[in-house]
């Protein structure tokens, strides 16, 4: 008894599988600027901050690791409203991915500045820069050129568990499948198609970051 | 009356927690397993099987954990199979983890010396004997490491199975949140417990990754 | 007949050819001395006798086996050729005896008691017999490659391969390894060395081949050649090496 896949089923909600993907491509795109500009804070803060400061940032880094992401969003989405701040579902998602990106990425750029040799700062130093200065032109430089291809996987993998965002009913991929299926009622065909459109723009998103990376990041 | 309904909470969180903690370690362990399967693939040199496995691990690394789920829960009812959430999330969780693992394994064998696969070879031993007796012993001590860390990511991963509604601590804090409308405090001790399962292995996989470094 | 025939041997990575034309004859208990600058070949040349490189054209017979062609019996013939390497690639989760019984125990099916045996004589023959408990890394590198050297005798090969085995060791490490190689020269082993030891080339060696970028250059008895070089090339290396 072969089931026989439809495919074509699919080809009247092209446009509701394009809204997603839209939405998914954006999310992933302001929260990974956004996250990686508060990991670099974060591993700023880290390495170069007072002892008080690094210790929150090291709590911030361990419980967002140690902790689903879906809980996380849940958390922002539920159960700030208790406490007074209400969210709509675009923006708890995109709070939920920056904070989640953001402490993956302290880690991973706090590893990349803590190898930078400290003659490097030195010289810098020597040099009458100011130590904003020094962090900004040499040891931030030097420190995402090494840590790039793995700060560009946790983009991915981040990208990847966006698809979450569609239980608190943000409009992204996972949502439109989620609306497609359960309207034609064939769901292994719609979260397949689904899958390999996350996959191809896994790759996609995986060429372009090697890209920027070689262009912009790496240091020769 | 405040206090018995957090501890009721508390209550029904944990035995929910007992779920999440039985289907990390089954998922681990088989997904240890089929990754090991895949791990002799992967460097076996025969082009059609590390091809096969190449895009295997492509297909699970690079698609969501949840579209995995989803597909294993409506797939497997295609093969007239009786479904159930915990078989879904089962199979999920186990193809999901083989094929990090196997890539994590992949990187530890190749971080050996190559004299090593050529004085074994020189000794006219077979690719099989090499891994079982040259390499693998060597590769397994790097291994554990990124392994142990690698376990938190599967644990982490069971939450996903409560969308398909396995019942494990995320479902059961739903579930509770809905009876109880306090989320701030239901999702906040759901966090927690996913914490205490999390950061000791987490620090057991930084500390043994510290004495690695340090016996190199 | 010779127990190792390279006729013609051509080798090329990619557009760099690295052998071009090689041909050498090794009869038993010949110990061969293969010298020349970087680059010229030697190593690789070695690495194709026991299979570890591949070939575009050419020939190799050891001990009776085609080595290089599809239908090559690669174990069986690493059973006949053995290979000691340059950075001794000892297996340091195993101890030195450890190191000696695992290819005889896996590969030929020895017991355990044989294999043990088996490894005592070795290790003992290469002045090693209170260290079989050791560890890799709890020995100096000049007994490391005397444990490598008996590991690769532990299968009893007709044609043992010595590729630079003393260029990673310390100066004062070197002569134990050498005396090893030329106790066993003694024995009748047929040797082939890639070696820049030219003193040891002189007075061990029965033939020396001087390589210079993929061709042989020059090749017979070591006191002859040095007393009398033929080629400008081999003038000029033997006086870079003074």
């Amino acid at each position: 008894m072969i089931y026989k896949l439809q495919f074509d089923s699919l080809l009247p909600y092209w446009t509701v599988l394009l809204q997603g993907l839209l939405f998914t491509i954006i999310l992933t795109t302001v929260s990974t600027a956004a996250g990686i500009a508060v990991g670099t804070a974060g591993a700023s803060a880290r390495v170069f901050g007072p002892r008080w400061l690094g210790r929150i940032v090291v709590g911030y880094v361990e419980i967002i690791r140690n902790t689903p992401f879906i809980v996380q969003l849940f958390f922002i989405y539920f159960g700030l409203p208790a406490a007074g701040i209400k969210l709509s579902e675009s923006v708890a998602a995109f709070l939920a991915m920056v904070i989640n990106l953001g402490a993956y990425s302290t880690e991973i750029i706090r590893a990349g500045i803590e190898a930078v040799p400290k003659g490097h700062l030195e010289a810098g130093s020597s040099l009458a820069m100011s130590r904003v200065e020094v962090l900004r032109y040499i040891v931030l430089r030097q420190a995402f050129a090494k840590v790039w291809p793995a700060l560009s996987s946790q983009i991915i993998i981040v990208m990847l568990g966006s698809s979450v965002v569609s239980q608190i009913s943000a409009q992204d991929l996972t949502y439109a499948a989620n609306f497609i299926q359960s309207r034609n009622f064939r769901a292994f065909e719609v979260y397949l198609v689904a899958a390999l459109i996350y996959l191809s723009l896994a790759i996609a998103v995986r060429a372009l970051l090697r890209a920027i990376g070689h262009r912009f990041v790496s240091v020769r | 009356m405040y206090e018995f309904s957090v501890w009721l909470i508390v209550v029904n969180l944990l035995k929910a927690a007992e779920w999440t903690v039985i289907l990390s370690l089954i998922a681990f362990v088989s997904g240890g397993a089929v990754g090991l399967i895949l791990l002799f693939a992967r460097t076996s040199h025969v082009p059609w099987l590390e091809g096969v496995t190449k895009v295997y691990i492509e297909f699970f690394q690079g698609t969501p954990l949840l579209m995995q789920l989803f597909l294993f829960f409506f797939g497997v009812a295609l093969f007239g199979l009786e479904v159930s959430p915990w078989l879904a999330a089962w199979l999920a969780l186990t193809f999901w983890t083989s094929a990090f693992l196997t890539e994590i394994w992949r990187g530890c064998v190749e971080s050996l010396p190559k004299g090593q696969w050529e004085a074994s070879s020189s000794l006219a031993m077979s690719y099989i004997e090499q891994m079982r007796y040259v390499i693998l012993p060597q590769a397994l001590r790097i291994a554990i490491p990124p392994t142990v860390g690698f376990s938190v990511q599967v644990i982490k991963g069971t939450a996903l199975a409560s969308i398909i509604g396995f019942v494990e601590v995320t479902k059961a804090g739903t579930m509770l949140n809905n009876a109880t409308f306090r989320p701030f405090l239901v999702y906040s001790l759901v966090a927690a417990i996913y914490f205490c399962l999390c950061y000791p292995l987490s620090w057991y996989a930084k500390k043994l990754e510290r004495r690695l470094n340090v016996a190199r | 007949m010779s127990l190792v025939s390279i006729r013609d041997l051509k080798k090329s990575y990619g557009p760099l050819d690295v052998l071009k034309g090689v041909s050498i004859e090794v009869a038993k208990g010949d110990v061969v001395a293969i010298i020349g600058r970087s680059g010229s070949g030697k190593s690789t040349l070695l690495r194709c006798i026991n299979g570890l490189e591949d070939y575009q054209s050419g020939a190799i017979i050891a001990d009776g086996i085609e080595v290089g062609s599809f239908k090559t019996n690669l174990r069986e013939l690493r059973k006949h050729v053995g290979m000691v390497f340059q950075q001794f690639n000892l297996f340091p989760h195993l101890t030195a005896a450890g190191n000696v019984m695992l290819a005889p125990t896996v590969v030929n099916g020895a017991s355990k008691a044989e294999a043990g045996a088996l490894a005592d004589e070795m290790l003992a023959k290469v002045g090693l017999s209170d260290k079989n408990d050791s560890y890799p890394s709890q020995l100096s590198g000049g007994q490391q490659q005397r444990v490598a050297i008996a590991r690769a005798l532990a299968m009893r090969p007709k044609v043992l391969l010595c590729d630079e085995i003393t260029s990673a060791l310390d100066p004062e490490l070197v002569n134990e390894v050498l005396r090893v190689v030329e106790q066993l020269a003694k024995e009748g082993m047929t040797l082939i060395l890639v070696t820049h030891e030219m003193r040891f080339a002189r007075d061990v060696g029965t033939k020396l081949v001087f390589m210079h970028y993929g061709r042989v250059h020059e090749e017979g008895p070591p006191k002859q050649l040095f007393a009398a070089p033929k080629t400008p090339e081999f003038t000029q290396f033997i006086s870079s090496i003074g």
